[in-house]
C-alpha cells in the first residue's frame, strides 16, 4: 500500500509513545449535514505507533508486519505482531526464553507460514512465498544453532550464499563453457571480498565444520551477506563469544549496516550488545509485543523489566 | 609445476583419478595384447567399466546429493533396452560399430534422463528412509515393465505389452520379447569404449561437483535448511543429481548390454540395484576414486574365488564384512592416516578433508 508523505509527517508529530494509544477515536458530530444523505465526520489519522529512525522515515520500510500472528495447534506462538523496521535501521528483537522470538524469524523467512497477517517486504506482499523466494527477495538470515555446510570449505560457504547473483547453469558448469570460467572467477574474487569483512579471508579453505564456535557464527553472517540481502535477521550472532569477540561484532554490524546500507534485525541476549547498537527495540512475551521503543525507553518501561524479573511485590 | 601448485585440492584429487583410470586401462590393454590375462577375465572387462560408471553416477545421488536411492538398476535398464533398440535401427544408417555404440548410448542416456525425470518428480517429495523405499519400489516397476514389453522392429516401431504376436508385424525383428529380454544382439560393446564412457561419466561428474549447480547440491545435502535459506531452490538440485545420475546410468547399461548376445530383464532387478550401492558404500561415500576401486575389484572377486565352487558367495560376503569393518575401524584410520602424514608432506587442509569426506578405500 503507497505510503503518502502526509501520514509520516503525521506520524512523526505525535508523540513517541512506547504503549498503543487510542488516539481519539473518529468522532462523528452531530452537524449540520454538509449534504443531504451524509453528516459530517471529523477525519484523522489512525493511530500508528511505528517507530523508524528520522534519517528513514521517508523511505519505504525495509519491512512491516500486520497483526502476523501463527498457532501451533491451540497454542498462539505469536500474536498480532505488528513492525516496522527502517531501511538502514539497526532493529532488536528481545524478550524472555520462549516469548517467540525465532518464531518470528521463522514466519519472516516462511520456515512457517503465518496463520494470520500480512509481511511487506521494501513494500511487497510476502503472502505465498517460500522460504528460498523470499531469500531472493531480499531476507537473510543466521540460526540459533550454527547452520553451515559443515563438510565444505569456508569460501565455498560464501559461494553458495552468492548463488542467486552470479549465474552459470548446469550445462556450462559441465561442459566448462566460458561462462563458467568468468562465472567462477567473479565466485572466487566475490567470496574473498565479503570475508574480508570479518578479517576471515585467511580461512577460505578451512573446512566450516572445523572452524571454532566464533568463527562460524562470522561465518554465518558473511554466508547471509552474500545472498544480498535488504533485511539481514541475526538469530543471537554474540552467543558463546566472548566479550572482546562481542565488541568486535557490535562494530562488525555496524559496519555492515554503513557499508551495504541494509537493515539488521537481531535476536539477542547479550543486553551490553542491544542496548548498545540497537535503534528500536521491540519486546516479545509470550507471543505478543509488549513495549517498542529505543534502548532507554525499553530501559525504564516497567512491563520489560516485569517480564524480564517477574514482579515486584 | 607452478600451475599444478595452484590448482585446488579438490582438482588435484580428480587429476589423481583420471591418471588411476587411464593407467589401469592402458596396463589391461597391454596385458590382454600380451594374452597375459584368462579369457574369463578379458570377458569382464566390459562389464567391469560399466559397473564403474554405474557407481560414478550413482555417488552422485548417494554422496554427493546425500540421497539413498535403491533402484538405480532400474534407470540401467531402460538405458539397456533402449540402446538395444536404438543400435538395431540405425544399424542400416550408420555403417561405424563405434559411432553406432556412441549415438544409441546418448539415445539410451535421454531416455533413462527421462525415467529420471517421470521417478524423481515424486520421489523427490520424500526425504531419508522413505525415499529409498519409494525407489526401490521403482526399480521394480521399471523391471515388471520391461518384463511386459515386446516391441518389434519392420521399418517401423511396434509395441505391444500382451504379446508378441500382438505387435502385427511384417516381417522384421522382435527386438524386446517380454520376460526372454533381448536376444541376437550386436555385440558393439568394447573395453575402449567402456573406458571412454568412464572417462565421461567421471568428467561430467566431477565437473557438476565443482560447480555451481555442484555446490547447491551439496549445500542441500549439508544442511538443508540452510540451503533454503540462502535462496537455492532444494527440489531442483536433488533432481538435477538424480536425472543426471539416471542418465549416466543409462547410457551404462546400454554399454552392459551390447556386450552380451543376450540380455534379459530380470538382471537389473533389486540386487543389481544393491549391489551398485556396495560399490558407493564401499569406496566411500561421496569418493569418486574409491568406487571406481571397489567396482573393479568387486566384480573380479567372485570370479577369482570361482575355484572354492559353491562357497564362493558367502565367502564374498565375509570379505565385504570385513573390509567394512575394518575400513571404519578408528585404529586402523589412524595408523592409515599416520602413514600418509608421514609420505606426504605436512598438510593440515587436505588430512581434515579427508577426514570430513569419510572415504577409507583410496588409502
Amino acid at each position: 500500500m503507497p505510503r503518502t508523505e502526509g501520514t509520516y509527517k503525521a506520524q512523526s508529530e505525535r508523540a513517541t509513545g512506547v504503549t498503543p494509544q487510542a488516539e481519539q477515536a473518529p468522532q462523528t458530530q452531530q452537524e449540520e449535514p454538509a449534504h443531504k444523505g451524509r453528516q459530517r465526520t471529523k477525519m484523522v489519522a489512525p493511530p500508528n505507533n511505528y517507530l523508524v529512525p528520522e534519517r528513514d522515515a521517508l523511505l519505504t520500510p525495509v519491512l512491516e508486519c500486520r497483526h502476523l500472528g501463527i498457532d501451533f495447534g491451540g497454542l498462539k506462538a505469536v500474536e498480532d505482531l505488528n513492525l516496522m523496521v527502517g531501511k538502514t535501521e539497526i532493529a532488536g528483537l528481545i524478550g524472555p526464553n520462549g516469548a517467540g522470538k525465532t518464531t518470528v524469524f521463522n514466519l519472516l523467512t516462511k520456515v512457517y507460514q503465518p496463520t494470520r497477517g500480512t509481511i511487506l517486504l521494501d513494500g511487497q506482499d510476502t503472502a505465498g512465498m517460500d522460504t528460498a523466494r523470499v531469500s531472493r527477495e531480499g531476507i537473510a538470515r543466521t540460526f540459533q544453532n550454527i547452520r553451515l555446510f559443515d563438510s565444505l570449505t569456508v569460501e565455498d560457504n560464501v559461494k553458495i550464499g552468492l548463488h542467486n547473483r552470479v549465474d552459470c547453469g548446469m550445462w556450462s558448469g559441465i561442459f566448462r563453457m566460458p561462462r563458467y570460467w568468468l562465472s567462477e572467477k567473479e565466485f572466487h574474487d566475490r567470496a574473498l571480498e565479503l570475508l574480508d569483512v570479518f578479517n576471515m579471508a585467511d580461512n577460505a579453505n578451512d573446512i566450516a565444520g572445523s572452524l571454532p564456535y566464533g568463527a562460524q557464527r562470522r561465518l554465518e553472517i558473511v554466508r547471509a551477506l552474500a545472498t544480498g540481502p535488504k533485511l539481514l535477521l541475526l538469530d543471537e550472532p554474540a552467543a558463546g563469544m566472548n566479550p572482546v569477540e562481542t565488541e568486535e561484532l557490535m562494530e562488525n554490524i555496524v559496519k555492515i549496516r554503513d557499508d551495504f546500507q541494509i537493515a539488521v534485525l537481531l535476536i539477542e541476549h547479550d543486553m551490553d550488545l542491544v542496548m548498545g547498537i540497537c535503534e528500536g527495540i521491540v519486546v516479545l512475551n509470550f507471543g505478543k509485543v509488549i513495549a517498542k521503543g529505543t534502548p532507554e525507553e525499553i530501559q525504564a518501561n516497567p512491563q520489560v523489566v516485569e517480564a524480564y524479573l517477574g514482579k515486584q511485590d | 609445476m607452478d600451475r599444478l601448485k595452484n590448482l585446488s585440492r579438490a582438482s588435484k584429487d580428480n587429476l589423481i583419478t583420471y591418471a588411476m583410470v587411464i593407467v589401469a586401462f592402458v596396463v589391461m590393454q597391454a596385458l590382454a595384447s600380451m594374452h597375459a590375462i584368462s579369457s574369463s577375465m578379458i570377458g569382464l572387462l566390459v562389464p567391469i567399466t560399466a559397473y564403474i560408471c554405474l557407481a560414478i553416477s550413482l555417488n552422485l545421488v548417494v554422496g554427493i546429493s546425500g540421497e539413498l536411492s535403491l533402484g538405480h538398476a532400474g534407470f540401467m535398464s531402460v538405458g539397456a533396452f533402449t540402446g538395444l533398440v536404438a543400435a538395431h535401427i540405425l544399424a542400416p544408417m550408420v555403417a561405424n560399430d563405434g559411432l553406432r555404440l556412441m549415438l544409441s548410448m546418448v539415445v539410451a542416456g535421454g531416455f533413462a534422463a527421462l525415467a529420471g525425470v517421470l521417478v524423481g518428480i515424486p520421489v523427490m517429495r520424500l526425504q531419508g528412509d522413505y525415499l529409498a523405499i519409494v525407489t526401490l519400489a521403482f526399480g521394480e516397476i521399471i523391471k515388471n515393465l520391461l518384463n511386459n514389453l515386446y516391441v518389434g522392429f519392420d521399418g517401423a516401431l511396434h509395441f505391444s505389452m500382451k504379446d508378441t504376436t500382438s505387435l502385427g508385424m511384417n516381417g522384421g525383428k522382435v527386438l524386446i520379447n517380454g520376460p526372454q529380454g533381448a536376444v541376437g544382439i550386436d555385440k558393439l560393446s568394447t573395453f575402449t569404449a567402456g573406458f571412454l564412457l568412464v572417462l565421461f561419466t567421471l568428467f561430467v561428474v566431477t565437473n557438476l561437483v565443482d560447480s555451481r549447480s555442484g555446490r547447491a547440491i551439496m549445500a542441500v545435502r549439508d544442511n538443508r535448511i540452510a540451503a533454503e535459506s540462502v535462496g537455492i531452490d532444494t527440489t531442483k538440485y536433488r533432481l538435477m543429481a538424480f536425472v543426471v545420475a539416471a542418465a549416466l546410468a543409462g547410457m551404462a547399461g546400454a554399454l552392459y548390454a551390447m556386450n552380451f548376445s543376450s540380455i534379459v530383464p530380470k538382471k537389473f532387478d533389486f540386487n543389481t540395484s544393491i549391489l551398485i550401492l556396495v560399490f558407493v558404500v564401499l569406496g566411500g561415500m561421496g569418493n569418486i576414486r574409491g568406487g571406481i576401486i571397489s567396482a573393479a575389484l568387486l566384480t573380479i572377486l567372485p570370479e577369482k574365488l570361482r575355484f572354492i565352487g559353491d562357497f564362493r558367495m558367502l565367502i564374498y560376503a565375509v570379505v565385504l564384512i570385513c573390509v567394512m569393518l575394518f575400513s571404519n575401524n578408528a585404529a586402523v584410520r589412524m595408523a592409515i592416516d599416520g602413514l600418509r602424514e608421514r609420505f606426504t608432506r605436512k598438510d593440515d587442509d587436505a588430512a581434515l578433508a579427508d577426514d570430513v569426506k569419510g572415504g577409507g578405500a583410496h588409502a
